[in-house]
């Protein structure tokens, strides 16, 4: 098997796997989806600039041909910012645990935001 | 001799937020007038600026003079100037109302204020698809700071959406990022634009696809209907100066659009020309016609406000969807109303409703109840686009632009039903609010100053652009045009000096 299927059939199954845990409706596995997305896009975007073995990304000597090194930089750069949004959302679901006690993501409907009408008046503080 | 004017926004306000995290943590009065000195400069930067752009040139900086296609980019033109000074007039105002009442609730507020502006201004200016990723970013990570800023039960869990929602939109992104680079080789926008028409056959399927994930993500931040749903729970559950300021970021969705849908698959994009043309349009009547059921729906002055803004999104990508010179100024004049307008009626809803931890409690209406009233007065008919405001003035040219790119039947039925459905929906939110029996408004309830005043700027600012209909229109036609006429932004971009020189003569 080709690299180029490996990597696209590993690519896809993490997308698969990340979409399918954000669909579940409690903290933990919206945010572990959420990595697997993450990890998939990195890949792709490595993959992004063709694969090559043993090609050196920035100027040698006597080097062959040459790897493209934006990607790289890109991956890097798609990697740190991904990684904080990651610890901030964990931090997140961490404190609306606490404070709710509950880690369920849906939004319950407000119960006291009514505009008042004549009758509900004496409801508002 | 390279402009540096162009790194003000951008520099200001990052150096700004370093400082006030680093040296300014204690003394929140530092913080505020720090922060106002630095809103104030960028203020002026964004009219100097203006005027700079104003002259038909497009400017490039070239960050560490590295070459365009190779280094970082930041591009100057009418449209990027007439965001910047829209943004930094509106955090001006934002600013002035959260100072002494809001950003004593939590810690920061500052800072994430201008790292959020930060954001924005680089969104504006940056002249690189991944650049653009990377100013997303940093306003997004600033605006989450912001949304959940005052904390609360309900503000945590309708930000875990918003953040839930953001990230697989950065997801999306560098998706569409990727696939371009794969194919043309390069992200930096002109270039891009250079390169796109030349894309071959086989090619082709997945740089459209890397072309419509990127219209995904800007209808996320752009609010465009199925992608909307994000927004009245995050906007309603946030403080008001905080959703007064986002007003502006569904506008950088739009900004984005514009952009990347005229500069780089626009008409001279080859096999690829006006790829996201068939879809604008029709979402925009979706969103209009959602916004308006919503309106109609809204069970607080904060749904109502969140709804409105969806709304003017619809009409705005209406305009943007009909792709003629004479819709994109409209587009662009329609935006800076409804961004202020909205603003305002954010903070007119912060001042009547109580902050219980995210709640949306509507309190007593304070005295004098007749100002609150005749607030909420001029921003509803400004919001419905009725005379005088500037809301009429720019749904006028909305029409006029529809009937002129031959959607006649489409804009005009989705326009005029929806705008006497908000009247409806407006009317009724102000009877229900305000008409209550006498017993219930008398109450001694303190508001403070400063947000009165702002939101009283802000109804003169839409009442002047009003006025000014005339030379602000002429000004934003000559916007368009520039816009739809990409060569001179790519010849600046990729020869600076050829361009110089072509200036020079």
């Amino acid at each position: 098997m080709s690299m180029e299927f490996l990597m696209a059939t590993g690519i896809g199954a993490l997308t698969v796997a990340g979409i399918y845990l954000i669909l579940l409706r409690r903290t933990f596995p919206v945010v572990v989806g959420l990595s697997f997305l993450s990890y998939a896009v990195n890949v792709f975007l490595f993959t992004m600039g063709r694969l090559a073995i043993d090609l050196p990304p920035i100027v040698s000597a006597g080097a062959a041909g040459y790897t493209d090194p934006l990607p790289q930089a890109l991956v890097l750069t798609a990697i740190v910012i991904t990684f904080g949004m990651t610890a901030l959302i964990v931090v997140l679901s961490l404190r609306t645990f606490l404070e709710t006690g509950s880690d369920d993501v849906t939004l319950a409907a407000r119960s006291d935001d009514e505009l008042p009408s004549a009758h509900r008046d004496e409801a508002v503080r | 001799m390279m402009n540096h004017w162009l790194i003000i926004p951008v520099a200001v306000p990052a150096m700004t937020a370093a400082l006030l995290v680093l040296a300014m943590r204690h003394s929140l009065n530092g913080q505020r007038i720090l922060s106002l000195v630095a809103t104030t400069l960028q203020f002026a930067a964004a009219v100097g600026l203006y005027v700079f752009a104003g002259d038909g040139e497009t400017r490039a900086y070239l960050l560490g003079n590295w070459p365009a296609p190779f280094g970082i980019v930041l591009v100057l033109d009418r449209l990027a100037a007439t965001m910047l000074l829209l943004t930094n007039l509106l955090a001006f105002g934002v600013v002035i109302a959260a100072i002494g009442d809001w950003d004593k609730r939590g810690r920061h507020f500052h800072a994430l204020f201008q790292f959020q502006l930060l954001g924005i201004n680089g969104a504006f200016l940056t002249g690189d698809l991944f650049n653009l990723f990377v100013f997303f970013e940093v306003l997004l990570i600033a605006s989450y700071g912001l949304m959940l800023h005052g904390g609360g039960a309900r503000r945590l869990k309708a930000g875990f959406h918003y953040i839930a929602i953001n990230l697989i939109g950065s997801t999306v992104f560098l998706f569409a990022v990727g696939a371009i680079y794969a194919v043309t080789g390069t992200l930096n926008m002109a270039d891009l634009a250079m390169k796109v028409p030349q894309v071959t056959p086989a090619n082709e399927a997945l740089l459209s696809a890397g072309a419509l994930l990127l219209l995904t993500v800007f209808a996320i931040k752009s609010a465009m209907v199925p992608l909307h749903w994000w927004l009245p729970p995050t906007y309603g559950s946030t403080s008001p100066p905080a959703a007064a300021l986002f007003a502006i970021m569904t506008k950088v969705g739009v900004y984005s659009i514009i952009r990347v849908y005229a500069l780089i698959f626009g008409a001279d994009a080859g096999p690829l020309a006006g790829i996201a043309t068939p879809w604008i349009l029709p979402a925009g009547i979706l969103t209009l016609v959602l916004g308006t059921i919503g309106v109609l729906a809204a069970r607080s002055l904060l749904d109502l406000a969140c709804y409105s803004l969806i709304a003017s999104m619809g009409t705005l990508l209406m305009a943007v969807g009909l792709t003629t010179a004479a819709g994109l100024a409209a587009a662009i004049y329609y935006a800076i109303q409804s961004t202020i307008v909205s603003a305002a009626l954010f903070l007119l809803a912060g001042l009547l409703v109580q902050d219980g931890k995210g709640q949306t409690r509507l309190v007593r209406i304070p005295q004098p109840a007749t100002l609150f009233a005749g607030f909420y007065f001029l921003l509803a008919i400004a919001m419905v686009g009725m005379p005088p405001m500037a809301g009429f003035i720019g749904k006028l040219l909305i029409l006029e632009a529809g009937r002129a790119a031959s959607y006649t039947t489409a804009v005009w039925t989705a326009m005029l039903v929806t705008s006497l459905l908000l009247i409806v929906g407006f009317a009724r939110a102000g009877i229900r609010t305000f008409w209550r029996s006498p017993r219930a408004a008398l109450s001694a309830r303190r508001v403070p100053m400063r947000p009165i005043l702002v939101i009283a700027a802000m109804i003169a600012a839409v009442a002047a652009l009003s006025l000014l209909a005339g030379p602000v229109m002429d000004d934003l036609v000559a916007t368009a045009e520039q816009i739809l006429a990409p060569q001179r932004y790519i010849a600046t971009v990729l020869r600076p000096r050829l361009a110089s020189d072509l200036a020079g003569e």
